[in-house]
C-alpha cells in the first residue's frame, strides 16, 4: 500500500528528503525484491522514464527551503520530488501560529487540497496521510494544523499520522511554547497518532553516540530520517504471512494508539554509532533487546548513561506522583526488530505485565514486527515505538512555560491580531492538561 | 525573496539614509563579485533598464543595469535632498522619489504634523504606493528620523501613521533618534514627547539611538585610532565609523555617527538580503521581541566596534563580542541593560559563526542578565553567513529591556520644565489642528509609558510564584 506524505514549513521540509534519501537507497539495495517493490510502492510512484518519485507534497510560505530540497533530491540520482508537488510563497509566518492557521493556511487551502488530491490519486491503495512539521514556528505549526484539519475534513476514513518535531527547550523561537500548545492540541483532535521527536534528545544522540563534534541540524535531520525510515520501511507482523505490502499506518496505529486519550509516540533505535564503526563492531539480539528494554523502563533515548537501577514495580506498590517515580509506564510498544535472525529473537522481555497499566494485558500491549532484510547499513537493528509515559515530562514543561507567559497575557495581542482569542488559549491548555493528566495516571 | 522600503525624513533621517545607502552599495559590491542582479541586491534595491524608461524593472538573474534604492525622501527643506543629488549617490535616486519643500518646519512638530502632514498628505502616499508597488513581496517599512527636530519628529510620525492607514500588514520598524540634553533646539523636548506618543501608538517596533551615545562611540573609537598603544592599533576599513571604501568621499562632521547608524540597519537588514543557516525574518523581530503592544523600545547595541590589528586568540576575541553587548558603552542609547530588567533579547550574528557558538556564549551570559519571570529563555537568535566589510564576525543586540525608562523619565523632566511655564507653546497653539489637548495627551501616553515598564521592574526582585496550572477532575 502506499502512503502520501506532506512537508510543511522549513523543518518538516529539511526532514523529508533525508527521510526519502534513506528509503530510496534502502530499498534499491536490499536484497530481497519483494521488500523492495513494497518499499517502493509504499513511498515513490515510477515514471515512464522510470525514475523514482516521492509521494510527497512540499508546503512552505518561503521559497528557500522548498528550493534546497528539491535541488538535494535531484542531486542523489536515484529519486527526486515531483515537478508540480509543491507549493510556496514569498513571506513567512514569521514564527506566528495564528498567521499560518488563521491566514495563510485559509488562503492558500485549495491549492494544497489539490496537490494533495493529485498524489492521493496516484496510489492504487493507500495507506494514509503522514504530515510531518515542528511545532515550534508559525509556518510547519500553524499551516500544518490547518492543513491536517482539510486532510481530516476530506479523508475522513484514512490515517492521519502527523510527525513532530519539538523544539530545543531554549529554542530560537521565543513563542515556541505558545505555538506547540496549540499545535499539540489541535492536532490531538484530529490526528490519529502523533509520533514525536525531541531535538534536545536527538542532539544528545549526535553529540554522544555519533561523536559528531559542531553539530548542525542537517546532523540531527538525519537521525531523525534513520528512525522514522526503520519504523516506516516495511516488515512482518504476526498476522500478516510473509506479504510486506501491508498498511504501516493503520497497523501502527491500532497497534499503539487504542485509547483516543493517549496519542503521543516516541521513538527509539538502537544501535546508532558513527558509520565508521559500525564495520568493527557485532552485536547479538540478547544484548541489544536487554538495552532497549532498560532504555524503555528508565526512558531514555539512548544506550549510553542508562539507569540500570529502574525496575518495574510490582503492580500494587507503585508510587502514584509525577515526579515520585522514574519508572517509565507503557500503554503499548510495538518492537521493530530488521537484520539477521530476528525470527529465532526472544523478546519475552517486554512481554512483562508490569512495563504495562493494569487495563490492557500484555498480549494486546506488545506487538512484534520483524524483517530479516538489514536496514541501512545495519546488520541487526531495534526500533521501539512506545506509547507510554516518556513525553510526559518535556509536554508538562512546554505547558507550564507557555502558562506562565499566559498568565503575564504575554505576547497575546500578536495572536489575537489574527484572530485566536484568549478563550482558544484556554481551551487549548485545559485540553493538553487532560492529556498530561492521562498519562500521569498510567502509573 | 521579500522586499522592504525605507522611508527617510527629515534632515538627520536623509544625512542618516544616505550613509545606510553608500554603505549597502559597498556591501553589496564586495560581495556580488558577478556584477549580477541577485535576490540580495533585490530586498532594497532595483534593477532599472534606463534606456527603456523607469517602469521596466528587470528581473533577478540579469546583469546590473541602474539600480535604484526602495526608498522614498521627504524633507521640507532642499539643502540636504540637494546635496544627495549633486553627490555621487545621484544615481540610486531619481526625482519621483523625492519631496521637498523650501522652507522648513522650523523645529516645530507641529508644522511637520498638521501644516505639512496635511498639504502633502496625497503625494506622501501616492509615492509610498509607488515605492510599494515596485516590490514583488513587501515585508518592512524602515522609517528613520530625528525626534527633536520639527520635519523628522512632526511629519516623520506623520508618515508613520499613514504607513499604518495604507499597509496595515506590512511591518514598520523606526529609527529614532534621540536628541541630547544640550540639544541647540530649545523646543526638542516638546518634538519628542509628541513624536513619542506617535511611536508608541503607531510602530511595531522603535530602535531608539541617542546622539550623546553616538557621540561616546566615536570618541572612544577616535581615541583608540590616534592613542593607541603599538599592537592595538585598529585595522584599516573596520571601524563602525568607517567610511573607507563608499562613493561619498570627504567626511561631513557627522558622518562618523551617521555611519554607526546606517551599520545598525545594514545589521538588521543583513537576514533580509543575505542567506544563513538560521535565518531571522524582519516579522519575526516584533513576534519574538514585543509582549505587550506598547512596550516595543528595542535598545540596539553594536559589536566589534572595529577591529584590532593585531591578533587575538579567535575564540576569546569571539566570546569578547558576546560580552561586549551588554556593556554599557556599547549600548546605543545611554543605558545599562545588565542592571535592568529584560524581557527579551535578540542576537543577530553575522559572519563565520556556529550555531555551537551562540549557544554557549548565551549559557555563560545568562547568569549575569536579569530576565522576566515569564520569559527565561527570551532569547532570540539569527545567523547570517556574509560578515560586514572588514570584519570576520559582529553582532547586533536588540533589547526589550526597561533601562529605557531613565531616558524617557528625563524626557519627561525637560518636557516639563519647559511646559510648566508654557514656554514657546504659542508657536505650536498657531498651527492649525494643534490644541493644547495634543500636548497633555503626548506627555499622558509617556508617562503611562514609564509607568508600565516602571511596574515590570518593581516586580522584578519579588519571587513571582508560578501562576497555578488548571487542574482536572479525576
Amino acid at each position: 500500500m502506499s502512503m502520501v506524505t506532506l512537508q510543511l514549513g522549513q523543518c518538516g521540509n529539511q526532514i523529508g528528503p533525508d527521510l526519502f534519501g534513506i528509503l530510496s537507497s534502502d530499498a534499491l539495495h536490499g536484497p530481497r525484491r519483494s521488500y523492495g517493490a513494497a518499499s517502493r510502492e509504499r513511498f515513490f510512484h515510477s515514471t515512464a522514464h522510470g525514475d523514482l518519485v516521492a509521494r510527497a507534497v512540499l508546503i512552505d510560505m518561503e521559497p528557500k527551503v522548498i528550493k534546497q530540497s528539491m535541488a538535494k533530491a535531484a542531486a542523489s540520482g536515484t529519486w527526486r520530488y515531483g515537478d508540480a508537488s509543491h507549493f510556496s510563497q514569498k513571506q513567512g509566518s514569521g514564527n506566528n501560529w495564528a498567521n499560518g492557521y488563521c491566514v495563510h493556511g485559509p488562503r492558500h487551502r485549495e491549492v494544497v487540497e489539490e496537490l494533495v488530491r493529485r498524489e492521493v490519486e496516484r496510489c492504487d491503495r493507500l495507506a494514509g496521510l503522514m504530515a510531518m512539521m515542528s511545532v515550534a514556528g508559525g509556518t510547519g505549526s500553524g499551516v500544518g494544523t490547518y492543513i491536517t484539519q482539510c486532510l481530516r475534513d476530506t479523508y475522513a476514513k484514512s490515517f492521519i499520522l502527523n510527525h513532530l518535531t519539538w523544539p530545543y527547550r531554549t529554542g530560537e523561537v521565543i513563542v515556541q511554547n505558545y505555538n506547540s500548545v496549540l499545535t499539540l492540541a489541535h492536532l490531538y483532535q484530529l490526528s490519529d497518532a502523533i509520533l514525536v521527536h525531541e531535538n534536545d534528545m536527538v542532539h544528545k544522540i549526535c553529540s554522544q553516540l555519533l561523536n559528531i563534534k559542531h553539530i548542525s541540524f542537517s546532523d540531527v535531520n538525519r537521525v531523525i530520517a534513520h528512525q522514522m525510515g526503520s519504523v516506516l520501511q516495511p516488515s512482518l507482523s504476526a498476522d500478516s504471512h510473509g506479504d510486506y505490502s501491508r498498511n504501516p499506518l493503520g497497523e501502527l496505529v491500532s497497534t499503539l494508539a487504542c485509547h483516543p486519550e493517549y496519542k503521543l509516540l516516541s521513538v527509539c533505535t538502537i544501535p546508532q554509532m558513527p558509520s565508521s564503526s559500525i564495520a568493527y563492531s557485532t552485536f547479538s539480539w540478547p544484548g541489544l533487546l536487554k538495552h532497549l528494554r532498560q532504555m524503555l523502563i528508565s526512558n531514555s533515548k539512548m544506550e549510553e548513561g542508562i539507569d540500570w537501577h529502574v525496575h518495574p514495580h510490582v503492580a500494587s506498590e507503585r508510587p502514584r506522583s509525577l515526579t515520585g517515580t522514574s519508572f517509565n509506564v507503557s500503554l503499548a510498544n510495538l518492537l521493530i526488530l530488521r537484520g539477521k535472525d530476528v525470527f529465532s529473537t526472544e523478546t519475552g522481555g517486554f512481554e512483562d505485565p508490569a512495563l504495562y497499566t493494569s487495563w490492557l494485558s500484555s498480549k494486546e500491549a506488545f506487538n512484534t514486527w520483524k524483517c530479516p532484510v538489514p536496514f541501512n547499513k545495519y546488520e541487526k537493528s531495534a526500533t521501539l515505538v512506545s506509547n507510554s509515559q516518556a513525553l510526559l515530562r518535556p509536554l508538562d514543561t512546554m505547558v507550564g512555560k507557555a502558562w506562565n507567559m499566559f498568565a503575564s497575557r504575554a505576547y497575546i495581542h500578536q495572536y489575537i491580531k489574527f484572530g485566536i482569542s484568549e478563550e482558544d488559549f484556554l481551551e487549548s491548555f485545559t485540553s493538553l492538561e487532560q492529556v498530561i493528566a492521562s498519562y500521569t495516571q498510567l502509573s | 525573496m521579500t522586499q522592504s522600503v525605507v522611508v527617510q525624513v527629515g534632515q538627520c533621517g536623509n544625512q542618516v539614509g544616505c550613509r545606510f545607502w553608500d554603505l549597502a552599495l559597498r556591501e553589496h559590491c564586495h560581495v556580488n563579485k558577478k556584477g549580477l542582479y541577485d535576490e540580495a541586491l533585490g530586498s532594497f534595491f532595483r534593477n532599472v533598464d534606463s534606456r527603456k524608461g523607469d517602469e521596466t524593472a528587470c528581473g533577478v538573474g540579469g546583469r546590473i543595469q541602474n539600480l535604484k534604492a526602495r526608498a522614498v525622501l521627504v524633507d521640507m527643506e532642499e539643502g540636504v535632498v540637494n546635496e544627495l543629488l549633486h553627490g555621487p549617490l545621484h544615481d540610486i535616486f531619481d526625482s519621483t522619489q523625492l519631496l521637498t519643500d523650501v522652507s522648513g518646519s522650523g523645529n516645530n512638530w507641529a508644522v511637520g504634523h498638521m501644516t505639512y502632514g496635511s498639504a502633502y498628505r496625497e503625494q506622501i502616499v501616492q509615492k509610498l504606493r509607488r515605492a510599494a508597488e515596485h516590490c514583488d513581496c513587501l515585508q518592512c517599512f524602515f522609517l528613520i528620523h530625528s525626534m527633536g527636530g520639527g520635519t523628522g519628529s512632526g511629519l516623520g510620525t506623520r508618515v508613520l501613521s499613514l504607513l499604518e492607514e495604507e499597509f496595515p500588514e506590512v511591518c514598520r520598524i523606526v529609527t529614532s533618534i534621540y536628541p541630547s540634553v544640550e540639544d541647540d533646539v530649545i523646543t526638542s523636548p516638546y518634538n519628542s514627547v509628541l513624536a513619542m506618543r506617535e511611536l508608541t501608538e503607531h510602530a511595531d517596533c522603535v530602535l531608539p539611538v541617542e546622539n550623546q551615545s553616538l557621540v561616546d562611540i566615536v570618541t572612544k573609537i577616535q581615541h583608540m585610532s590616534h592613542g593607541g598603544k603599538p599592537g592595538l592599533m585598529i585595522k584599516r576599513d573596520s571601524s563602525i565609523i568607517s567610511g573607507q571604501g563608499v562613493l561619498v568621499g570627504a567626511e561631513r562632521p557627522f558622518d562618523a555617527m551617521n555611519n554607526i547608524v546606517a551599520n545598525l540597519l545594514l545589521n538588521i537588514t543583513s537576514s533580509a538580503r543575505f542567506e544563513g543557516s538560521l535565518n531571522m525574518d524582519l516579522n519575526e523581530i516584533p513576534m519574538n521581541l514585543v509582549p505587550f503592544p506598547r512596550l516595543h523600545y528595542l535598545v540596539p547595541s553594536l559589536t566589534p566596534l572595529y577591529t584590532l590589528a593585531d591578533v587575538y586568540i579567535p575564540t576569546r576575541r569571539l566570546n569578547q563580542m558576546f560580552s561586549d553587548a551588554f556593556s554599557k558603552d556599547h549600548q546605543l542609547i545611554r543605558a545599562d541593560p545588565k542592571r535592568s530588567l529584560y524581557m527579551a533579547c535578540a542576537l543577530m550574528v553575522r559572519g563565520n559563526v556556529q550555531v555551537s557558538d551562540l549557544r554557549r556564549n548565551i549559557e555563560r551570559l545568562r547568569p549575569s542578565l536579569p530576565f522576566v519571570s515569564w520569559n527565561q529563555e527570551g532569547w532570540k537568535t539569527g545567523l547570517c553567513s556574509v560578515s560586514p566589510v572588514g570584519h570576520s564576525h559582529s553582532l547586533l543586540a536588540l533589547a526589550n529591556n526597561t533601562c529605557v525608562k531613565p531616558t524617557f523619565m528625563d524626557l519627561r523632566e525637560r518636557f516639563n520644565r519647559l511646559y510648566r511655564k508654557k514656554a514657546h507653546l504659542h508657536h505650536y497653539l498657531h498651527v492649525e489642528g494643534m490644541e493644547q489637548s495634543c500636548f497633555s495627551e503626548a506627555i499622558t501616553s509617556l508617562s503611562s509609558l514609564i509607568e508600565e515598564y516602571h511596574h515590570l521592574d518593581v516586580n522584578k526582585g519579588t519571587l513571582m510564584h508560578d501562576t497555578p496550572r488548571l487542574s482536572i477532575c479525576r
